[in-house]
């Protein structure tokens, strides 16, 4: 493995703590945005139309 | 002017005539005050070190426990929309409001030091410093205060979230506060609090005002 | 014959309608994302394989590789949340309040992250992993008022008029900006001053400095994607609780 010194321990805590909350981001970021499209998708199922979409 | 007075004087009644509201927090100051050698122990020169300290954290939290006062019962008995609507602009009327909210609440507590000044030890001059650090600080304090009130008075159980807007951006206060008694620069510190109570003093009303007016539906 | 007469709306005014800016901005989100990845692949690279150990810190410098970016997104994210709140008091703009929203919790991720990555360098070049300095307590504080935004955010049940309250405490906020960026030139004490963008250009070396720029545009992209996505979601939750009132009313309307 690469040489990183005696503090590695630090430099490698530091990695791998940003990179688990970069990873959370990102997926709490992507996992809110289907749960929202799921349930858009659930009540136009169930044909609720907003105002402007009904037929005039 | 004139409306800007009848404002501060009514404030003073209102909140006199209710009664209590004052004395209450005058007892929350000295019951905090009291606690904590019952916390941290009665060593004496813990206590007289941490005085200090100690004294501003509970002129800040019963700043905190009176905020919710200042627009709110305004806002439910609809005095609030007149003030929006009169003559006097609405930034005056908030500017009134910090000045009879400082009478109220942080001048009880300053007279009120004394006692707290006994109870963890301080000796006469850190005392006397603790006054002038907190005459210098607490108004600004209380604009702080009042600036966190004007935004959080549309809520419901907004009286809860205010003091959470507002530690952050106290923080710089209660630092030079206590740097004003007991620091090495104490002068220095001194100015700087009186520097950020004058910015905040001059900062409410505007923000105060503004925060007032988009609370409306 | 019919004449289109009416003045046709400048770029500002057709993205302030949700599903016009949805529109103009789903296309940007891929590229985005892969621009993100791409930087970071490069940067790390950089930051492990072909950067040399600091003649003063040795191999922490290379922590300073993701510090340096998460404390610098913590003030930008703030600074686009401070416009964003201008936007929505003056102009009223819809994606303003959308914009504010989308952003504060990512900020206090960064902000986060450089508290907890500044903790784990400070204690072994300086000894400890924290001190009340004047830098490490104003982040503090920016990390507090972040947190305190997101609060107030939730704490009002209609969104819409939770914008304008929360853009005008963002706005009284921001005097912490200049406070934290400031707080190492004005207490020397631990932290140290500036070193990328002084008036005699950069302290650092070109090796290091690299790494250190990589990084920086590999995280402001990795935001730009995330807040793009996160305001595409706040965009379709305001719609989906119209959808609820709608079939709300519906069913009483059924009764």
């Amino acid at each position: 493995m690469i040489d990183l010194g005696p503090h590695a321990v630090f430099i490698i805590w530091a990695y791998i703590g940003v990179a688990a909350a970069v990873v959370g981001l990102i997926v709490w970021t992507v996992v809110s945005g289907w749960r929202v499209e799921g349930r858009i998708a659930e009540l136009e199922a169930q044909g609720v139309r907003r105002r402007a979409e009904k037929a005039s | 002017m004139k409306g800007f007075f009848a404002i501060v004087g009514r404030d003073l009644r209102v909140a006199t005539r209710i009664g209590g509201d004052a004395l209450t927090l005058v007892l929350f100051f000295v019951m905090v005050g009291s606690i904590v050698p019952f916390a941290i122990g009665p060593d004496k020169a813990m206590l007289a070190k941490l005085a200090p300290g100690l004294t501003w954290i509970a002129a800040f939290l019963s700043i905190l426990l009176g905020l919710d006062r200042l627009f709110r019962n305004d806002a439910e008995d609809g005095s609030l929309q007149l003030y929006k609507f009169a003559r006097t602009p609405l930034e005056m009327v908030v500017a009134a409001k910090v000045i009879a909210h400082w009478l109220l609440t942080a001048l009880p507590l300053i007279v009120a030091s004394p006692v707290l000044a006994i109870l963890l030890n301080m000796d006469m001059e850190t005392w006397l410093r603790t006054v002038l650090s907190l005459l210098v600080g607490t108004p600004g304090l209380v604009a702080l205060g009042a600036m966190g009130a004007a935004v959080t008075v549309s809520l419901p159980r907004g009286g809860l979230i205010a003091p959470v807007l507002i530690l952050p951006l106290a923080i710089p206060v209660l630092i030079f506060g206590s740097s004003a008694i007991a620091g090495q620069q104490a002068v220095a510190a001194t100015l700087f609090l009186a520097a950020i109570s004058l910015v905040l003093l001059a900062l409410a009303p505007f923000a105060g005002a503004l925060a007032l007016r988009v609370s409306e539906e | 014959m019919t004449v289109d007469l009416a003045p046709k709306p400048n770029w500002f005014a057709r993205i302030a309608n949700p599903s016009q800016f949805l529109g103009w901005t789903r296309p940007l989100l891929w590229p985005l994302t892969i621009l993100t990845a791409i930087a970071f692949a490069v940067g790390l690279y950089f930051a492990f394989l072909d950067s040399p150990p600091d003649y003063q810190m040795g191999d922490t410098v290379r922590i300073m590789y993701i510090h340096v970016p998460n404390a610098w997104l913590s003030q930008f994210v703030y600074g686009v949340m401070a416009v964003s709140a201008l936007g929505s008091l003056i102009w009223r703009h819809p994606m303003a309040d959308v914009s504010m929203k989308a952003a504060a919790p990512l900020g206090a991720v960064f902000t986060a992250l450089a508290l907890f990555t500044g903790s784990l360098w400070g204690r072994p070049t300086w000894g400890t992993f924290w001190e009340w300095d004047g830098r490490m307590t104003s982040t503090l504080v920016l990390f507090l008022i972040y947190l305190g935004l997101i609060a107030l955010w939730r704490a009002f049940e209609d969104q819409l008029r939770a914008g304008r309250v929360v853009a005008v405490f963002t706005l009284i906020g921001a005097i912490n900006i200049p406070i934290v960026k400031f707080s190492v030139d004005w207490w020397q004490t631990l932290h140290q001053p500036s070193s990328v963008i002084t008036p005699d250009g950069p302290h650092m070396p070109g090796s290091i400095l690299t790494p250190l720029l990589v990084m920086m545009a590999a995280f402001t992209l990795l935001f730009a994607t995330l807040q793009l996505k996160a305001m595409h979601t706040e965009i379709r939750r305001r719609r989906l609780a119209t959808l609820e009132r709608q079939r709300a009313a519906m069913a009483e309307g059924a009764k």
